[in-house]
């Protein structure tokens, strides 16, 4: 046993880079947490409007939708994938919530999530047993569903009445008077997302997926099992999002959610979680996301200067955190 | 209890597309016992393996395992039927726990969560049973490659392995690693499990192993017990050769040097190369057509030496002469334009480029010469690789087969080609014939011997005692980071060579 102790310390030696290294991978799984807070920070001093709850859950509720999408994302991307089709999918829930809403609040929400994840588990199947890469297949989703969509409405949104309150509180609701429904239904994910990740053994397989496939397959794990499993997540999550969005603008509108894909891989990876899959968590990205909601809030709040400087802002932190990401996983 | 041993392989016989690769090859393997496995490459040693640990199916003959028909279709039937495979190449997950790597896919959950506390705990329990100090909690990336293979070992055990198959586990472990996983392999011994191991190291065979298959051509030549049979009399059964012939020509491939002349300029000359502990007023000197061996233990600053003169690291001080010409290469471009060659230890990540075809992955180093305005030269290119791959015997189907499917020896051949297509005044070799087997190593060797008569100068790195003392004009010995001592002639023996590495142990105990 000693010998073994002598040879980890060797190691160590041998190996001087390792604190760099642990500096880094906290810089990276920590770095976006950070900047919130400093943005935060910087923010509340300088608006008086930023810290009140009503200013916080506005945040939170915006960006309730993308958060949705990006945590299905999130379980994509761990696994080394991408999902581009989820804005298609997050405009045909919510033609399909519209559609169905007069038989009833659970038949449209079932419906269209039901629907959605049907068309993320068809993703699945193709990348999993065709073996094409999911870039190219989610592709080809997003734009076959988003042809679905305007085809199906032709091309019109699909009003939903006022009367079909319960359907309206989906989107517009809040409880005990404070808390909107969509920042509930978010964080609900978000906690059943984080125990599905580090408590499940799909979770867990979906780390493993995404360390290294090959590995993983010859250690035994069912590699198309968990890949499907993860586009289902991914087709499930914009699909609530979809009727969120449906019930906020009390609407199917067969245009919604182009680009949202976008929105939310950028937070995924601001929040910290590589692309190349394997590292990563659900509270990164969460973080994410409210990293990048907190700074199109300050520009509301600011107002003056020219909407279209925060996405150039977004953008460069983007590039920013991905160079960062990019050298810390050479330094490893 | 029965006599029935716990694995039996009877007349197995594997095809593959009209090749036959194994024919009527019988092993059987006791509880407790290591056996090795040994023969070429093309012996069938992995085919037989692959088909014992259900990742190939068998066209022909019986398995047995306790008695009962074995009959495994993947590598998860073996597994749950308890003969696993740890291979060269560790396939774990770098980002994971080493708990979670034992565990995957066999969580404890309670409730249908992972049970994260009792996961540590038994991987705990499990380590410390193999004598193994590891935290279950620290990342794998975070081990070093040996403490990574001991934990493909570790799952391996807690699948319940009756037959662990390791697959040269040692290849790049340190002398102080292989310790630990003899260490490891005589506790699984006492267990009652049986090991095959697999190995081009006679001195591990030696070490661990009670008794030895040889295989020759996919056919079954001889199972015997190591104990009593001379390392020479092994060699012989596996090149089927009379033990006669091969007393006369040595184990290697290398024939009688002429003297070089001492008195002449060195072609090579490296003067106080110096980069931190690794590398400390190294100096030495080649002459044309002289082979000068570089012995020492890993980590030695054996390799380091070479990449200082090749360029690949830089040295805080020190000056390499080429030719009566100083080099000095900053990186590897310079050094290669000034006619240095640098055949790397590792093939697989600094060498292949697997999807390439032999003629892609030879001609790579020399295109810059077969390019006239942008365009590469097919029939030039084709010229080169047809000389070369003649001249050293490559074998492989076309020049234009994936190098990937060739056997290491193969590969390496292509490697050198690819140098020597460049036409270099001198040749770096870190571990040449490393992981090859013998009859390749033979021909790779006489290769060396063959292009240093021609003029070239070689700098040859092994760990193999018998390659150096029979391959070299000259030996030099690292040792931590220091040249320790220099042999010439009669001086060059392997009780020279180990007695100048050991010193190292009797001045750290100091």
């Amino acid at each position: 046993m000693s010998q073994a102790e002598a040879t980890t310390r060797d190691t160590t030696e041998a190996r001087p880079r390792t604190m760099a290294a642990k500096i880094g991978s906290v810089m990276q799984s920590q770095g976006a947490l950070v900047m919130l807070v400093v943005v935060c920070l910087m923010a509340t001093l300088r608006y008086e409007a930023f810290l009140t709850s009503e200013n916080l859950l506005n945040v939170l509720r915006q960006n309730s939708m993308v958060g949705l999408i990006a945590l299905g994302m999130t379980f994509v991307i761990l696994t080394g994938g991408i999902d581009l089709s989820v804005g298609s999918l997050l405009a045909l829930a919510g033609v399909v919530a519209a559609y169905l809403v007069p038989y009833g609040v659970f038949v449209a929400v079932l419906g269209a999530v039901a629907a959605t994840t049907l068309l993320g588990l068809v993703n699945g199947v193709i990348i999993a047993k065709a073996k094409i890469p999911p870039f190219i297949v989610t592709l080809g989703m997003m734009i076959a569903a988003r042809g679905l969509v305007l085809a199906i409405t032709d091309e019109k949104s699909v009003r939903i009445e006022r009367t079909f309150a319960d359907f309206i509180y989906w989107g517009r609701g809040l409880i005990g008077d404070f808390l909107p429904v969509p920042v509930l239904i978010l964080l609900l994910a978000f906690a059943v997302g984080w125990v599905v990740l580090n408590y499940t053994r799909f979770g867990r397989h979906v780390y493993a997926l995404g360390d290294n496939d090959e590995a993983a397959r010859l250690l035994g794990l069912n590699i198309s099992r968990t890949t499907i499993g993860v586009y289902a997540i991914s087709g499930a999550l914009a699909g609530l999002a979809g009727v969120i969005l449906a019930a906020r603008l009390g609407a199917g509108n067969s245009v919604e959610g182009a680009g949202v894909e976008l929105g939310a891989i950028a937070a995924v990876v601001v929040g910290g979680t590589l692309l190349t899959g394997g590292q990563g968590n659900v509270l990164s990205t969460l973080v994410g996301v409210l990293l990048l909601g907190v700074i199109f809030n300050l520009f509301n709040l600011e107002g003056q200067i020219s909407p279209w400087w925060q996405p150039v802002l977004r953008g460069v932190i983007l590039l920013v955190v991905v160079v960062i990401q990019n050298r810390l996983t050479k330094l490893k | 209890m029965t006599n029935e041993p716990l694995l039996r392989m009877h007349n197995i016989r594997k095809v593959f597309s009209g090749v036959v690769a194994l024919d009527n090859v019988s092993l059987t393997l006791e509880r407790g016992e290591v056996h090795s496995l040994v023969g070429e490459n093309g012996a069938g040693k992995s085919t037989l393996i692959k088909i014992m640990t259900g990742a190939y199916m068998r066209d022909g003959g019986d398995m047995f395992l306790e008695g009962k028909p074995a009959n495994f279709r993947t590598p998860e039937d073996a597994q749950r039927a308890g003969v696993v495979a740890v291979y060269q190449e560790v396939n774990l997950l770098m980002f994971r726990t080493v708990a979670e790597n034992i565990f995957l896919n066999r969580e404890p959950c309670r409730f249908g969560f992972i049970d994260w506390a009792r996961m540590n705990r038994e991987t705990g329990e499990l380590l410390k049973r193999l004598g193994l100090n590891i935290n279950p909690k620290a990342t794998l990336g975070s081990l070093n490659i040996a403490m990574r293979q001991m934990v493909a070992i570790a799952r391996g055990v807690s699948l319940g392995a009756k037959v662990l198959v390791l697959d040269e586990p040692t290849s790049s472990l340190t002398e102080k690693e292989v310790g630990i996983l003899y260490e490891v392999i005589r506790r699984l011994k006492a267990e009652g499990t049986a090991i095959v191991y697999i190995s081009h190291r006679f001195d591990e065979l030696y070490a661990v192993c009670d008794r030895v298959t040889v295989l020759r051509d996919g056919k079954f030549v001889a199972t015997r017990s190591l104990k009593g049979l001379e390392r020479i009399d092994l060699i012989c059964l596996m090149l089927g050769k009379q033990r006669e012939e091969l007393e006369k020509k040595g184990a290697t491939a290398f024939d009688e040097h002429q003297p070089v002349n001492n008195n002449a300029p060195p072609l090579l000359a490296v003067e106080n190369l110096t980069r931190g502990r690794r590398l400390q007023n190294v100096s030495l000197d080649v002459r044309r057509g002289e082979i000068l061996g570089m012995a020492g233990l890993l980590g030695s600053g054996r390799t380091e030496v070479a990449r200082a003169i090749f360029g690949a690291d830089r040295t805080e001080t020190g000056r390499v002469v080429l030719n009566g010409q100083e080099i000095n290469a900053r990186n590897p471009n310079e050094a290669i334009r000034a006619g240095i060659a640098f055949l790397s230890e590792d093939r697989k990540a600094e060498g292949i480029i697997p999807d390439w075809s032999v003629r892609e992955n030879l001609t790579l180093a020399a295109l810059p010469a077969l390019t006239r305005a942008g365009v590469v030269s097919r029939k030039k290119q084709n010229e080169i690789v047809e000389r070369f791959m003649r001249r050293l015997g490559i074998k492989a189907t076309s020049a234009e087969q994936k190098i990937r499917e060739l056997s290491g020896g193969n590969q390496q051949k292509v490697l050198l080609a690819r140098w020597l297509c460049c036409n270099p005044k001198f040749l770096l070799l870190d571990e040449p014939t490393r992981g090859i087997d013998i009859g390749a190593k033979g021909e790779i060797q006489a290769l060396v011997n063959e292009l240093a008569k021609e003029g070239l100068g070689v700098l040859m790195i092994s760990s193999e005692l018998e390659e150096l003392v029979e391959g070299s004009d000259r030996v030099v010995v690292m040792r931590d980071g220091q040249l320790s001592a220099e042999l010439r002639g009669a001086q060059i023996s392997q009780d020279s060579i180990i007695n100048a590495m050991a010193e190292v142990n009797q001045r750290l105990d100091s």
